[in-house]
Parts: C-alpha cells; structure tokens; sequence
C-alpha cells in the first residue's frame, strides 16, 4: 500500500474513463456526460433498492459500469455487496429500481438467460461430474457440437493452468484447483460480463496473491467486464480499475483505487481502506486547517470559514525524526512493531494525540521524537454530522419520547404533549452504561473509529437508529450498552 | 469369565430373537403338514410352492404378484413424491414454516399402521370409493412418501445451495438445472428411499388389511392372515416366509452399505 501511496500522484476525482456515479447522489462526481456514454456502460444499476422481508439490505444504489472494466464491489460483511451481486446475476430481484445490460432493461430477465456467468465464493462446482464436463456444462446446455465444445473446453483448461486434469473428480482437487474450474466454467461462456463473489476467500494468503496476479492478466487478455465483490481491501485496491466502497446497504465512495486511498470520502472509506489517523479538524480557511491544537498548511479549499472537518493523515505520510526544535509536534514513542518492509510506531504527542506512524526507520519505544506533515498528505473532509439529531414525541413538559423510550429532559415551554419535535444531543452528551438496565435506551455498538484521542462511536439501538457518540472508555464492535442522557442535554426545538 | 458372560447373553438374546425365523426356514425343508413333525429334508414345499401344485399355491402366486406389483408402483410413485416434496420443503426461506412442515412430515411415521388403517379406510368410504387394487396403493403410497422424504432431506442439506443458481447461471432452465443438478445430487438419496418403501410396503398388513376392500383382493400379508384363521397355515406358506426374510434381509443390507458409503464420502 506504500507504495500506491507513493507512487501515484494525487488523481482527481473526476475521471471520464472511470465509472461514473448516479448525477443526483450526494458528493457524486458531477457526470454530466452520462447521456453521451450511455452505449460505453455495460451494466447500469438505476437506483436499486432491496428488501428482505422487513428488513432493508440496499437502499438506493446506483451504479455504472463501463464495458471492459474491473470493478470491485468492497465492504464489510453484511453491506449488502454480495446482495448487489446476486440481482445482477438474477438470482434476486430487486425491491426497487432498474438493471440496464447494453441499455436494455434486464430486471426482469431469469438468471439463465443473462448473457453473464458467475464465479461463486464456495466454487459451487457439480461434485457429480468431472473436470471436463463440469466445463462443458454451458457449452452443452447451448447445443454446441461435441468438437467444437472438447477445442474451447482444452483452451479454458490450458488459460486456468490445470492442462491433463480433465478426467479428474471435482471433489480430489484442492482448493485453489476448484477455484480455477470454476473460473474457467464461467469464461469458457464467453460471458459479456463475469461476476466474481469472493473467489478467493478460501484460500490461504500466498494462493490468493497468485491468483490475484492471475485474475488481473485473465481480465486484461479476455477482455471481458469483471464485477468482483470482496470484503479485502488489498485485494481491490490491487486489481480493480474501479473501487465501489459500500457499508450498510449504501454506496460510499466510487473512484480509482488512488482516489478511494488518497480522497476518502468520509471517515468510513477512510478507516475501511487501509490504516489511518482520523481526527477532528477546524478549517481556517482556505489551506488553512487546524488539528490537534496546531494550524497546519493543507491544499484542501471551497470549505467554509471555521467549519469542523475530519483530518485523514495516512500512517506513512507523516514523518518521523530524532527530537528537534524547527518540528510541528513533538512526541513520544510508546511502541515500535516490525511489519516486514516497514516499522509501525505508535507515538503521543505532547498534547495527548495517539497516532499510527509507518516508517522505514524504527525509533524505540521510549525515544522523544519530533514529527513533520505535509501540507499535501493533509486530508480534509466534511463531516457527515455534527451532532445527534433525533425526530421524538412530547409525552408530558419533561418527558420525550425518543429512540422509542421515554427521556427525562428540562421543562420545555410552549410545547404540549404530543407535539412532535427536533432532539439534538451532541456526541460528548451521551453516556454509555456496561449494564443495560443502567440506560434509558439499550443498543449495540455498530462502528469504532479512534479520533487520535477519543473514539467515536456509531451505536444502532433497539428502535433501529444510529446514534453516535464520542468516549474515552474502550468499547468492542458488538458490545451491548446501555444509554444514559442527562436531561439538560437533551436540547428540543418543535418540528416544522 | 464377564467377558463370556456378557457374550453368552448377547447371543442368548439373539437366539431368542431369530428363533421363530429360524424354525419356519427349518421347516421349510421338510414335506410335513404341521412345525415340529420333522420328516426329512425334502424340497418338496419350494417345488409345489413354485409350480402351482398344491391346492393353495395359485391362490398363494396371486397374492405375491399382488403384493410385488402393489410395492413397485407405490414405492415409485411415492419416490417421486416424496423427492419432489423435500426439495421444496428444502427451498421453504422461512424457517419455523419450513421445521413444521418436517414435523407433520414426521406424523404419519409415528402414527400407529392401525390408526392409519383406519383412518384412510374412513376417508375412502366417505368419499365413495370403493376399496381395491387403487386404494391399496393409494394408502401405501400415503405412508411411504415421508420415508422417502426423510431419506432425501440429508442429501438436500448436504447439497452446496449454489450448485442450482450455478446451473442458471450457466444457462440452464430451472427445469434443467433441477434435472441435470438437483436428481443426481439427491439420487442416492431417492434410492435408498425407493427400497425403504418398497420393502415398508410389502411389510404392510394393517393398513392393507382396512383399504383392500371386498373384491377378494389379496396381498401375501393379508392372505396368510386369512389362511392362518381358517385353520393352520398352508404348509407352503413356510417357504415363502423363508424367501420374503432373505429378500428384505438383502435389501436392508443394500440400505446400510448405502448409507455407509455415503457417510465416507461426504466426510471431508
């Protein structure tokens, strides 16, 4: 990752040869030549929503994909990619929107007749039938004839490696020999587009490196468009032309694999894509941004004055020495890890901040160091939020329902019982109880980001809101809190 | 001294057991009109059994092929059935309507042959038909089909799920893909389902006994149940309890080195 960091100079985020997303998405890439490309894009996804039951897995996704991309769909467990993949390839059918193939609307189209092929994550290989006729089973369904079938059949083979294996049982191979049956299966098609879910999450770190490289020259020689779906974020930034970073059934950030590095949209992007210190910024002014008690020269501008911002500042770009005076920060370190190329170090500056430092030089724990931060590796941007904001009830002139429960608050004037109102709680409001009973409100801590001296929080309680909190206690992903809010924070204004 | 304690008493116990069997094959091999008159071993029995010559063997022929022919068709139909039922058992999403599906599955297993008996007896003559060869089948066919379901389900649960979305995916019609996918993952299954009714079938005598109606028609259960009634068993009736036993006992060998040949090799 170093070495993309490094080596690409910073790209902006318009791109034409890039996947372009919906016009009408916030923070969207402005793509006001859509309607001129519109033959360029292989698939479209128009707005897609998907429910299961109750329960909302996608919300509004819009997609585009040029013909002859590699596009990875990259999240956490549960964001929903592998979702997104299946209504591609129909398997699923979408709640809401449109999929468009070559401008034709497909969304309703059955699986068996979309001219794509799919590479599924646990291989799904026919245990009944052998290498060759596992292969052939396209060809076959089609009515190719025998000759031509056995020639494609032997040239896929020879592609994926595994020349001579053609008699062997599905079920003798190992798992990175099922993994190439099942990718020459798909391509042996001649898919216009190949779908990949996670292909090589089984395997162990070196066949999955090997396979990567491999995936990468199959794309370039076929020339057909790859969709690929995988939580790893080395895995995308490595092979895709195009990065599609989702969490919780929503599109985050469409780019580059350098722009999704260098240009995090949000927190999010930027903690998911690889290491980073994120921390609470104030913008001056134009290339002005001011963190961790200090003014820093940045190259970020079209802010406005004094506005809070999150600071990204990945590890490697923040340059560490011995102790001198004409440094920005002064520090201590407090460990030092060989990582294999580089050292990882964990320093605290002198006024309090905890950051992640890589280097190829290893200072000691214990060593006073100093730090340097260029202006140009100086990530600025918006928050999402600047605090809580709930929609609640009035239950009585000190009693508000939200979150579905019952709070205490200060006796608000001029509002009846009933009224529907505005609830802000800002994040340093909120406490967090280990026992449950302890709060108001119960719920599950959902995202941890580290703020360089706090963590903030995103906590999904029991009424399925997020609500998002700032602390010093140390919480885990999954961890069940209670929520306790003081009445005089509890900050109501009547709905309009 | 435990050790042969123990062993004297494991094989007591199956000597017990097998002792009845064990004395209707004896006594299959000797020409006498009653057990226990032991006359010398003589094939005479097989001979008059097979060629029709005593009095009671054409009668004796027509209900084995009655019963043969009542056990294919309803092993068959009920194969069928009952594979096709598991797989959508199987595709049910929703988890507590897929489990009591299973369970009411269960029902009819547990449900004593003589409640079934009746039961079906009761449904056919409230609805007008009149007992016979089609009702017999009928009734085999309503207690086999879960065996069946139950012999399949594992093989289902076993199954890869995406080995289907991988045949559309290939371009197979669902039709396709349950054909040329779904049947030979779950074959063995729908075998060894296939023997187990089949022999649950020929084994049948209650429910057999209220469905068959009054046109005379016979299965080898219910015949010699008729035969025993009238006063003593036709003495060829031993041979044919010998061939029965020896026929089931194979075919229950079948299903366990079936059943253990699978166990081995979805053991990875």
């Amino acid at each position: 990752m170093t070495n993309i960091q490094k080596n690409c100079p910073i790209v902006q985020l318009t791109d034409k040869d890039c996947t372009q997303r919906a016009p009408d998405i916030p923070g969207a890439v402005s793509a006001n030549n859509i309607s001129n490309d519109k033959k360029t894009y292989i698939i479209e996804i128009d707005h897609v929503s998907k429910w299961f039951g109750d329960k909302q897995v996608l919300d509004d996704v819009s997609l585009f994909v040029k013909k002859g991309e590699f596009v990875t769909i990259l999240g956490p467990s549960g964001c929903g990619k592998t979702t997104l993949l299946r209504l591609i390839a129909g398997f699923n059918q979408v709640s809401e929107g449109i999929i468009r193939m070559d401008g034709q609307d497909i969304t309703q189209i059955p699986p068996h007749k979309r001219p794509m092929n799919t590479v599924f994550q646990r291989y799904a290989l026919f245990p009944h039938l052998n290498v060759y006729e596992n292969i052939a089973f396209g060809l076959k369904l089609k009515k190719v004839d025998e000759e031509e079938i056995d020639k494609q059949v032997r040239s896929v083979l020879k592609l994926v490696g595994l020349t001579d294996y053609e008699e062997r049982n599905v079920d003798s191979l190992s798992g990175g020999q099922q993994q190439r049956v099942a990718i020459a299966r798909a391509i042996v098609n001649k898919p216009q587009v190949l779908l990949l879910d996670e292909p090589l999450a089984a395997l162990d770190l070196k066949m999955r490196k090997d396979m990567q490289l491999e995936l990468k020259q199959m794309h370039k020689d076929l020339g057909i468009t790859f969709i690929y779906v995988t939580h790893d974020q080395e895995e995308a930034l490595t092979l895709s032309d195009t990065i599609v970073v989702m969490n919780k059934g929503k599109v985050q950030q469409i780019g580059k694999p350098t722009d999704i590095y260098n240009e995090p949209i949000n927190p999010f992007v930027a903690d998911f894509i690889g290491d980073s210190n994120i921390l609470n910024g104030i913008m001056k002014e134009d290339r002005k941004v001011q963190f961790m008690y200090h003014e820093f020269d940045c190259v970020d501008e079209g802010f406005k004055k004094d506005e809070h911002v999150d600071v990204v500042i990945r590890p490697e770009d923040i340059y560490i020495m011995q102790r001198n005076q004409s440094a920005m920060l002064n520090g201590v370190v407090s460990t030092c890890i060989f990582k294999g190329v580089h050292y990882e170090m964990v320093v605290i500056t002198d006024n309090g901040y905890e950051l992640i430092i890589q280097d190829y030089n290893a200072f000691e724990a214990g060593e006073e160091v100093s730090l340097i931060i260029k202006p140009s590796d100086i990530h600025v941007m918006h928050k999402e939020r600047y605090t809580n904001t709930l929609v609640g009830t009035m239950e009585d002139e000190n009693h508000v329902t939200i979150l579905d429960e019952t709070f205490e608050c200060l006796p608000q004037e001029g509002l009846e019982s009933g009224d529907e109102v505005n609830v802000e709680i800002k994040f340093d409001n909120i406490e967090l109880m280990d026992d449950i009973e302890d709060g108001y409100a119960a719920g599950i801590v959902s995202f941890i980001l580290y703020k360089g001296n706090h963590y903030h929080l995103t906590v999904t309680t029991d009424s399925g809101e997020d609500i998002y909190v700032n602390t010093n206690d140390v919480w885990d992903d999954g961890d069940m809190v209670g929520i306790k809010i003081n009445p005089e924070h509890l900050k109501i204004s009547k709905r309009v | 001294m435990k050790k042969i304690l123990a062993n004297a008493y494991l094989y007591l116990l199956l000597v017990i057991l097998y002792a009845p069997i064990a004395i209707i094959v004896i006594f299959s091999f000797t020409n006498s009109k009653t057990i226990g008159d032991w006359k010398g071993f003589s094939l005479d029995l097989y001979a008059s059994l097979l060629t029709g010559g005593a009095q009671h063997a054409s009668a004796i022929s027509t209900a084995l092929l009655n019963t043969i022919i009542i056990a294919l068709i309803a092993a068959s139909l009920s194969t069928i059935l009952g594979s096709v039922a598991a797989v959508g058992i199987f595709n049910i999403k929703n988890r507590k309507v897929r489990q009591a599906i299973q369970f009411t599955n269960n029902i009819p297993m547990i449900n004593p042959d003589i409640i079934t008996g009746i039961s079906l007896f009761l449904l056919f003559v409230s609805l007008g038909i009149s007992g016979g060869f089609v009702t017999v089948i009928l009734a085999h066919i309503a207690f086999c089909t879960p065996y069946v379901v139950l012999s399949v389900m594992p093989r289902l649960n076993r199954m890869n799920p995406n080995i289907y979305e991988a045949a559309l995916d290939l371009g197979a019609t669902p039709f396709q893909a349950f054909r040329k996918v779904i049947i030979p993952e779950i074959k063995p299954g729908m075998i060894s389902g296939f023997i187990l009714a089949f022999t649950l079938s020929i084994d049948d005598f209650a429910v057999t006994l209220f469905t068959k109606g009054s046109n005379g028609l016979e299965t080898l259960s219910t015949y010699i149940y008729a035969d025993a009634r009238k006063g003593g068993l036709t003495p060829e009736l031993r041979c044919l309890a010998s061939i029965i036993f020896l026929t089931v006992l194979i075919l229950l060998i079948v299903i366990n080195r079936r059943s253990r040949k699978n166990e081995t090799k979805t053991t990875y």
